[in-house]
Formats: C-alpha cells, structure tokens, sequence
C-alpha cells in the first residue's frame, strides 16, 4: 500500500494506521464510542494481506490479556475500547507494566463514572497519567487532538512503547474518535519476521533456541530485596522517558497576556478561543500537551513566566489543572474549566470564561 | 559405592527427564504437582519440541512452573492464561501453546477466559489441575471443593446451600463445539501416570495438528490443604474424588 490520503472517522483512522505500521494483532470488545476500530479492521481484513491477526474478544479483561501474551512474545499488539472497558484492563495493565511488556492500548473516553453516557468525555485522564492500577507505575500516554494524529499516534505509540518495553496509551475522545477529517496515511511498513523480533528484542518468549536461556515473562518476585531492585529499575526506565519524551504544542500569541493549558478535543475547541480573543484585543497563548505522561512541567512552568494567569479547559471535573498548578507553584493564578457528562463546551462559553479572569 | 555411581548414566532405571531443571521444587510432600510437570517435560523432549514450546503460568500452586521446565514461559494474572495462550498461538501458529492452571485459576476466576477460548477452538491445550481446594492461600474452598469436604472457608463442610456446587468444568469443556479433546486423567500411581502421558502427549499432538481445543484435567491431591498424610490424601483422592470426577476421555475427535 502507498501513502493515501482519505477522509475518515478517527477510529477508522486508528485501524487503517494499525494495518499500515506492520501491527501484528488487535485485540478487542465492542464499546461506544470506539466499535469502529475493530469494525474497520474486520471489514478490511488484514489478516489476507500483512497476516495481522484480529480477534473479538469475550471482555475487555481478556483482550488486554492477550496483549499480554502478545507482546510478551514481542509482536506489535493492540486494543482499544473506551473508559469502562478501560478500567477492566487494568489488571493486564500493571501486569505488563511489572513485566515490561510493550504493547498500545488506545482510550476512546466517554462520559463517567460508571456506565456514565455514551458522549464523550477527558475524565479518564488521572487513571492513565498515574498508572491506572495496582503498584507504581506509569504508562506513557498521548493525546491526539485530530484524525491525523489519531492514525500518527499508532506508529509513535508503537515506537515508544517497543523503546521503552512498556505499554503505551492513547487517550482520545469520542470528539476525535467519531469526527471525520483528511487524514494522510504512510505506506504500508512490512510486519517483523520472527528472526527479526528475536534479534531487536532478545527478551521475546518465541519459544527457547539451545542459543540462549530461557525467557520468563512475568512481574513477580517474591523476595523483597529482588522485588525493590526490580521497582527502582522500573523507576529509572520512567526517568530516561520523562528526560526524552515530552511532547507539547504552543500557539497563539507570541505576547501572551493569559494562556490555555488544554488536550485532546479541547484543545481544537480552545483553537478558536484564541482567535475569538484577539478579535477582542486579548493575547491567548494556547500550550497543549501531546504527552499526559511525562507532562510538560517544564514548559507550563516557562509559560507561567509569560502570563498573568493560566486556563485549563477539560471535559472534567479537574483532572490536569492538579498538573498544571504543580509546574505552576502556586506563582500565578490557575484556574480550572470543566464541562462533563458528555456535555462539550462552546468557545463562546470558554472566552468568556476566559475575561473572567483578566 | 557412592550415589553417583548408582545414578550414573546408563544404569538408572529411571532418569530426571532433560528438560527438568536441577531446582529444589517448592511443592509439599505428596503432592500431584511435580509429577504433572514431569510428564509435560517428558512429553515435550519427546515430541521434539522443546525450542518451539510457549507455557503460561498461572496464579496458584502452579506460578514457579517457569522455574522447572526448561522452555520459555509467561506467567499470566490469575485465571487470564487462556487469553495469553490464545494471542501467542494465533500469533505463532507453529509453536506448542499451552497453559497449566488450577481449579481456583481456571474454574473459578477464569471460567469466561477458559470457555471461551475453547469454545473458539484455539489449538491450545489447558492443563487443570483439580486439587479441590486452594492450595497456596491456604486451603480456601475452590469452585470444585466436594460437597461436604472441610476447608477453612467451609469449616464445617461444603453446603450447597451456602456454597452451590461443585465445578464439572471438564463436562463443560466437553459440550464445546471448538473442543477436539478432553480428558480426566490422575497421577496417583505408576498406572495412572502411565496413561496420563499418553493423554498428555495426544492432547499436544492435537495442537499441533490445529484440530480445536484440547483440556486435560487431572485430579489430584493437596495433602497438604486436606490436612492428610500424602497416602491417605491418595486413598481418599480414589474415594471421594473419583466417584464425582470420573477418570477417563470425555470427547476425541
């Protein structure tokens, strides 16, 4: 396949990308707002083509622990599903996370707690960014905030993920996952031969040759001393990743008087903020973190050197602005916006929030 | 005449199979455990299949199975091993995927992840083994605890009324479409372990010639969590066990 330019949903996105990164398998429940990802994929059938393997699972437990299986035999595995098939993962999450599995578990959040609504929502944001189970850990999160980014984030999250050894997270929205764009996409990457995965990622269980000892995956450790070795190992992998692999995006105003903090769709929505502001004489800065996590501390704490006070807009109750308020230090004014339940505010509503605090 | 000299190579009448590790097991005395991962590391040597074999660990007893056999593992959360066995085996379909799991891993917390992967007929074989109680918490009542049997959740005795009943999953298995087969075999004696192989070896077999699901149970002992001495743990196994968990194949095709 070449590169195409098409006009798609986020999640198709998503699939298409999948295909054309050289995925070796999806593993997925149905859920609103996100079924179109392995919808997309059953239909196109990429098990004819690149023999990526598709599977429906029985729950979302069972998905995220066949990405487990996958990837602890160091194929490119993913799934996707939206906040209440999230937090079912989140056994398999810690289990990868303890035994440095890579794998792409791809959020497509609507509105909570609990079966919440179908619409969509950011409030899964304190879940991913702090591991979201059991232990300390962390997940590298990204945030796209369009279809391209949506089918980018695929080939990045990968990348990341089989960098690091460590399942990576995109957190999108039923905004950017049902919204239809251009989206370019890249030709078609040739999936890995078991030689291959067995050259880059000697810690792969593909079966023991008589070359090598025996690969064990597995987060368990009983005793203590080994146990805390093993945690401090982790930890030092998740300082290399908060060194290297920050990703935000500025705009707006050089001159800033006052700047937007936002992710994800509220960010598009803040977009116009911007534009509305200066029509009316008010310079925005717009700062949006491309990484939940490792968050942009530093740069948040740059542009607060900038401006007389921050904005963060999300589709929460206030989930970032404890982020924000962190980089921040308590040396200008940080306040927070929140629509939830599925309810999307409208730049109107957001500038005037926005005067509020001029 | 020192050990070694009896043990030596060519004069044993019995030898640690190739693919047992030199590791101290952590397994109680009398217990089904290290005779089960004997014939799977038998099995495997056998069949020639020791560079091209995935196992899957489970929580329980089992966990440190990695430890033992010479092959490589993971090790799954508790009662998800199918789910792992099923991604690595459509993922590498030439490979011998298979998963070890007890009855609190497998008929208890695992149940929707055991059914369904059988149910898709993946060429993966679970092997279950049904001690009838929790054995590494401690005794606890498992989902195939006999009805009347003491554990220290049901101190007085499994009551259906308070506890239901105890888990036939092999008889589920068996109803299953994507099954090709299922077997209850026991490993409480030299006959027994002798037919155990064989199902063993022709459940492997079968997943390697992509012929469905194949689930082997094997009901054995926890002397320890019965509170019994290793023979009596036996002899009890053949009274109160078999007569409900019947010894024999339940579905080849």
């Amino acid at each position: 396949m070449e590169k195409e330019t098409l006009f798609l949903k986020g999640n198709e996105a998503i699939a298409h990308a999948a295909i054309r990164c050289g995925c070796d398998g999806y593993f997925g429940y149905p859920i609103t707002p996100q079924s179109e990802v392995l919808e997309t994929l059953s239909a196109l059938e990429p098990w004819k083509t690149t023999g990526m393997v598709v599977v429906q699972s029985e729950s979302e437990v069972a998905s995220v622990n066949m990405l487990y299986g996958g990837g602890g035999c160091g194929k490119k595995v993913m799934t996707s599903s939206s906040s209440v098939g999230i937090a079912l993962m989140q056994e398999g999450i810690t289990y990868m996370a303890g035994a440095d599995v890579p794998c792409l578990i791809v959020n497509v959040q609507r509105g909570g707690p609990g079966l919440g609504t179908i619409q969509p929502g950011q409030a899964d944001y304190i879940q991913a960014t702090r591991g979201g189970g059991n232990g300390d850990y962390n997940v590298i999160v990204l945030a796209p905030y369009s279809v391209q980014e949506m089918a980018d984030f695929v080939d990045l999250g990968f990348e990341l993920a089989f960098k690091y050894c460590t399942p990576v997270m995109m957190l999108a929205d039923g905004v950017i996952g049902q919204m239809m764009e251009k989206v370019v996409l890249p030709p078609q990457k040739p999936r890995r031969t078991n030689e291959e995965i067995a050259e880059q990622c000697p810690w792969a269980s593909l079966g023991k040759p008589k070359t090598r000892g025996v690969n064990v995956i597995t987060s368990l450790e009983l005793q203590p001393e080994k146990m805390e070795i093993k945690n401090h190992k982790l930890q030092e992998k998740y300082r290399r990743i908060e060194e290297n692999e920050v990703r935000y995006e500025i705009t707006g105003s050089d001159h800033p008087q006052v700047a937007i903090v936002v992710f994800g769709c509220s960010a598009r929505i803040s977009q116009k903020v911007v534009d509305l502001a200066r029509e009316e004489g008010i310079e925005v800065a717009l700062l949006r973190p491309i990484t939940l996590w490792p968050f942009p501390t530093q740069a948040v704490k740059e542009l607060a050197q900038k401006v007389d006070s921050i904005l963060v807009v999300e589709n929460n109750a206030g989930q970032m602005v404890y982020d924000v308020r962190y980089a921040v230090e308590g040396k200008i004014p940080v306040t927070q916006y929140g629509r939830f339940g599925g309810i999307i505010p409208t730049p109107a509503e957001i500038l005037e929030v926005l005067k509020k605090q001029l | 005449m020192t050990k070694e000299d009896i043990i030596a190579k060519g004069t044993a009448a019995y030898e640690r199979p190739v693919l047992m590790n030199d590791t101290p097991m952590h397994y109680c005395p009398g217990c089904s455990h290290g005779v089960v991962h004997k014939l799977i590391a038998e099995v495997i040597a056998e069949m020639g299949l020791e560079e091209n074999s995935i196992g899957i660990s489970p929580v329980g007893c089992g966990v440190f199975i990695y430890n033992y056999i010479d092959i490589d593992w993971q090790e799954a959360a508790h009662g998800r091993a199918p789910a792992l066995a099923t991604a690595i085996k459509r993922l590498l379909p030439d490979r011998l995927v298979f998963t070890y799991q007890g009855d609190g891993d497998c008929a208890g917390i695992g149940t929707n992840e055991t059914i369904h992967s059988l149910n898709r007929g993946e060429n993966i074989t679970i092997i279950y083994i049904n001690n009838a109680i929790y054995g590494m918490t401690g005794g606890q009542m498992a989902p195939t605890t006999l009805i009347g049997q003491k554990t220290v959740t049901c101190p007085y005795g499994r009551d259906p009324k308070q506890n239901g009943f105890p888990l036939k999953l092999t008889d589920i298995a068996a109803q299953l479409e994507g099954t090709s087969y299922v077997t209850r075999q026991s490993v409480h004696s030299v006959a027994a372990i002798r037919k155990a192989k064989k199902a063993l070896r022709h459940a492997f077999e079968v997943s390697m010639q992509g012929k469905g699901s194949c689930f082997v149970e094997f009901v054995c002992t926890c002397s320890s969590g019965w509170k019994m001495m290793p023979e009596k743990a036996n002899k009890w196994m053949e009274e109160n066990m078999f007569p409900y968990y019947q010894i024999g194949d339940l579905k080849d095709e």
